[in-house]
């Protein structure tokens, strides 16, 4: 009967995402506008920076006027332009119209993974305002292709609409300018931090926001210095799954399993690949092909349970790197005193990470208390603060009575965690869980830069104590001295100027100018108080040196 | 005793004070001059240094000291003020002029030396008593407290601007308050034979009524509750200079025998001082045993009251007389009664009969 016929039908990925369009944080208008600025400009640095270019990248947010037939508008113009290699013409529709189409799939660390979040904020555009994307792009600084075109979402392929080659005007790059349905009076704070934080972790490139007032923010370039690229890794054996496992094993053309494991997995060599072998009882001259659905499901177990893997190394991971994290850091907060910590690669479930923590103290940009910035592959992540594992470790695991910081003192930790797979809780990409070697790492770097702060505030404290002190000696002692002079009824005020220099000369650094003023204040006193000290030597009428002593009997 | 004998003494008491200040000015000068931090050396005042001394009948300090050091970062602060306050005093007395402890405690703004608050004031000054085994009012520093005193008593004013005049202490019916001027008077002559002094202003303006002075021959002071030094002194010279017996009435409870006490062996605050008790003053009442005998109305003891009872038992001074039974009165009955209490029995019960009574009772201890 067709009427109690269930109907199967395949859904696209296009689909499925606008389906649940909320889990890649496009759940509201005011998110929705964030989401999409924040995955353009995330877009724009990667390109940049996989070419070691400096990113100069500027933001336009525009409410398009003359609309007749909205009144109220919610709309949009979103333009993210960069200075980046550009994209070539034949690859912009698919790049740009398709989902889990893209230049990421690659293990190494980059922000964004599978070419979702472009697309995700262009499809986002189509269905709220149905407004075709239009991209302009130049790989050669000659010619500049424009493409206007709409995604089909049932078939997840992009429908071009508009064509043409323009002359470029010298240089390369991409602007995507979507359509679509905003909240900016809603999102405009989170949109700004979003700009701030990332020109502190990207101190090399330039940053522009124009929002829908006309107000234009620019964060500058700091330094030239650009972070160590990240290099393109095989996968660990601890980070495999059944399904990459075949999929490699298809892949391979390898003749014997002990040249498959070396040729295929990181840090996987001849001893350990024949170890590993004889672990998991498998033949060394088997060929790959050979094995069946289970031995692959088997093999996968043994992957993960050898223990004599090499921990993977830190070369496919680009850590911002202690010094420009330290101009960002100075650029945008300005602080009284900053120390980073950068800890080594360590991994979890395969998957290298290294973990770096700045902790920035007595900045005009802070408020009084504890502030904590998260950074995840250069990204900053400004939502669910209290899931995050940073969090959680700043609450749980800190003795911050141990470090002697006050309550209310002018702090901010901020954390970066850098890994081929960043272990983020959901697609939204807002907070990390709290594996337990992410952990780890980040409880260890927070102790680290505490232990220096510590440090500082100490030195700081004894520094400001002997300052006081010589206050306190050079305020006082000339009292005692007036007092006793006017008790023992003497003419002229005791000799304790050699008393209290020997208290300042203790702390030659303390030694500032307002004390060294007040020395020479009292200087003139003491000459005019000490006859002992009165010239024998003096000029007479005629300008000649003449001896004194004679003269003054 | 020539009025001229006792001026010069008043006068030498006062310039010996100023040279034992001055000698303190003079150590420090030397010092400083011979490139040493001056230190200054005085008698700890911790409780632990209190000694109780039998034959004097009240606490004084041991032999603990404490030296205060210009060099210590703690302590120059302090020391200057201590050095100040001697510079401040010396002037004052030669000015022949007085401050109140609030006067001493703003007058140090002035020269750089604030204090925080006037406990810390208080505090400089006192040790400058220790120091100089002086009372303040020897370096003409005075507390804002005033008591009074009538009776007939002819005194002769030695502070600027009425030296040699005289006053007597009879002229006005509210009597004349304690203060330095009347502290520092001569005593030129007297008819009266005994001191007494009371608790409470009530009872003092009721004998000056009664004629107390007349009847008894008695001069009369208004301790005002815990009496101030100034008072204590008062009644020292009295009893010193005059060789007039000295009977102290309180009210009917604990603090009223503490009062007593203070007046009678010093308080534990002034151990360093030895001018400002009276130990063959007598206290003659209201004893807890006279609230049973004269059936007075009474009101039951606190629980903090009876606290301050096992507090006093454990001070050596009331180890023994009636100080020790009429502590173990008040425990025994709980009650206690004020001296208004007698108005239950008439107005004038209490000087017609009670103070006769005591008065005589007080010959046998």
């Amino acid at each position: 009967m067709p009427d109690s016929q269930v109907a199967f039908s395949e859904i696209s990925p296009s689909e499925f995402f606008y389906r649940n369009r909320d889990l890649a944080g496009f759940s509201n208008p005011a998110r929705a506008l964030y989401s999409a600025v924040r995955e353009l400009v995330e877009n724009s640095l990667d390109a940049c920076e996989a070419f070691s270019i400096h990113p100069d990248i500027y933001v336009r947010i525009t409410t398009p006027e003359a609309s007749p037939t909205r009144t109220d508008s919610n709309h949009y113009l979103l333009k993210v332009l960069d200075n980046g290699p550009g994209v070539d013409a034949k690859h912009i529709p698919k790049a740009f119209g398709r989902v889990f189409f893209g230049s990421k799939y690659e293990l190494k660390q980059a922000r964004g993974m599978f070419g979702l979040g472009g697309t995700m904020a262009i499809l986002y555009g189509q269905i709220t305002t149905n407004k075709p994307v239009i991209i302009r792009s130049s790989t050669d600084g000659k010619t500049l292709e424009v493409i206007h075109m709409m995604i089909d979402i049932q078939s997840n392929s992009p429908v071009i609409l508009k064509r043409e080659s323009l002359p470029a005007n010298g240089s390369t790059g991409t602007s995507v300018e979507v359509m679509l349905e905003g909240d900016y009076s809603r999102s405009s704070l989170k949109i700004q931090e979003y700009f701030k934080q990332t020109a502190l972790v990207n101190p090399y490139a330039n940053l522009t926001l124009v929002d829908p007032q006309g107000k234009l923010s620019f964060y500058e370039r700091a330094t030239q210095q650009l972070p160590t690229p990240p290099r393109e890794t095989l996968p660990h054996p601890h980070g495999i799954d059944v399904e990459a496992l075949r999929r490699i094993i298809k892949k391979s053309k390898d003749p014997n399993m002990l040249k498959f494991l070396c040729r295929n997995f990181h840090r996987v060599g001849d001893k350990i690949a024949r170890k590993f072998l004889d672990f998991a009882k498998i033949n060394p001259d088997m060929s790959p092909n050979q094995l069946s659905n289970e031995d692959i499901v088997t093999m996968t177990d043994a992957l993960h349970s050898f223990e004599e893997f090499l921990q993977p190394d830190g070369r496919c991971l680009s850590p911002i790197g202690e010094e420009i994290l330290k101009t960002g850091i100075m650029k945008e907060l300005d602080p009284e005193f900053v120390v980073v910590a950068t800890r080594p690669p360590a991994a979890y479930s395969g998957f290298p990470f290294i973990v770096e923590v700045g902790l920035v103290y007595g900045s005009k940009q802070l408020g009084q208390g504890l502030e904590l910035l998260r950074f995840a592959n250069r990204i900053p992540l400004l939502y669910d603060e209290g899931n995050d594992v940073s969090w959680k470790v700043m609450n749980n695991e800190i003795d911050w009575k141990r470090y002697k910081i006050p309550q209310d003192a002018p702090l901010a930790i901020i954390t970066h965690v850098c890994s081929t797979k960043i272990p983020y809780k959901t697609v939204g990409k807002e907070y990390l869980a709290d594996r337990i070697e992410v952990e780890r790492e980040i409880k260890n770097a927070i102790r680290e830069v505490l232990r220096k702060v510590y440090t500082y505030l100490s030195h700081k404290g004894s520094l400001e104590m002997v300052k006081r002190k010589t206050n306190i000696y050079s305020h006082f002692l000339p009292l005692i001295a007036k007092f006793s002079q006017e008790l023992a009824g003497a003419d002229i005020l005791p000799r304790y100027k050699k008393l209290l220099e020997s208290r300042v000369a203790k702390d030659p650094e303390t030694n500032t100018p307002e004390e060294r003023q007040t020395e020479s204040d009292s200087k003139p006193l003491e000459k005019e108080e000490h006859t002992d000290e009165k010239p024998i030597l003096r000029f007479n009428k005629e300008g000649q040196l003449t001896l004194e002593e004679f003269a003054d009997e | 005793m020539s009025n001229r004998y006792r001026r010069s003494q008043s006068s030498i008491r006062k310039e010996d004070v100023r040279t034992l200040i001055q000698n303190i000015g003079k150590r420090v000068y030397k010092d400083l001059d011979s490139q040493i931090f001056p230190t200054l050396t005085l008698h700890t005042r911790s409780v632990k240094n209190l000694v109780y001394d039998p034959n004097l009948r009240q606490y004084v300090l041991g032999a603990a000291t404490v030296t205060r050091s210009s060099q210590n970062i703690k302590q120059i602060r302090p020391f200057t003020q201590l050095i100040w306050l001697a510079y401040f005093t010396d002037k004052l007395v030669r000015e022949g002029k007085t401050s109140t402890l609030r006067d001493v405690f703003y007058s140090a703004q002035a020269f750089e030396v604030e204090f925080s608050d006037q406990p810390e004031s208080d505090d400089i000054i006192t040790d400058l008593e220790v120091i100089l085994s002086r009372a303040r009012e020897d370096f003409n520093v005075y507390p804002e407290e005033r008591s009074a005193i009538f009776g007939d008593l002819n005194i002769e004013y030695t502070v600027k601007g009425y030296e040699g005049r005289r006053l007597n202490l009879a002229s006005h019916p509210d009597g004349y308050l304690i203060g330095p001027s009347l502290s520092t008077a001569e005593f030129i002559d007297t008819s009266a034979e005994i001191i007494i002094a009371v608790e409470k202003g009530g009872l003092f303006t009721r004998f000056v009524e009664e004629k107390v002075h007349e009847r008894f021959k008695a001069i009369i002071i208004d301790t005002a509750g815990q009496p101030p030094r100034s008072t204590r002194y008062m009644l020292k010279r009295l009893n010193n200079e005059l060789k007039l017996p000295v009977y102290v009435m309180t009210d009917g409870d604990i603090y009223g025998e503490h009062i007593a006490m203070v007046i009678i062996s010093g308080s534990a605050n002034a151990a360093h001082l030895r001018d400002l008790a009276v130990p063959t003053g007598k206290w003659i009442g209201v004893w807890g045993s006279d609230i049973i005998k004269y059936k007075l109305p009474s009101i039951p003891l606190t629980d903090i009251d009876i606290k301050r009872v096992h507090e006093l038992k454990r001070d050596p001074r009331y180890s023994g007389g009636i100080w020790a039974r009429e502590l173990e009165v008040f425990l025994k009955i709980k009650k206690k009664s004020e001296l208004e209490a007698f108005a239950k029995y008439g107005l004038t019960t209490i000087v017609d009969k009670y103070l006769p009574q005591k008065l005589e009772e007080a010959k046998s201890y």
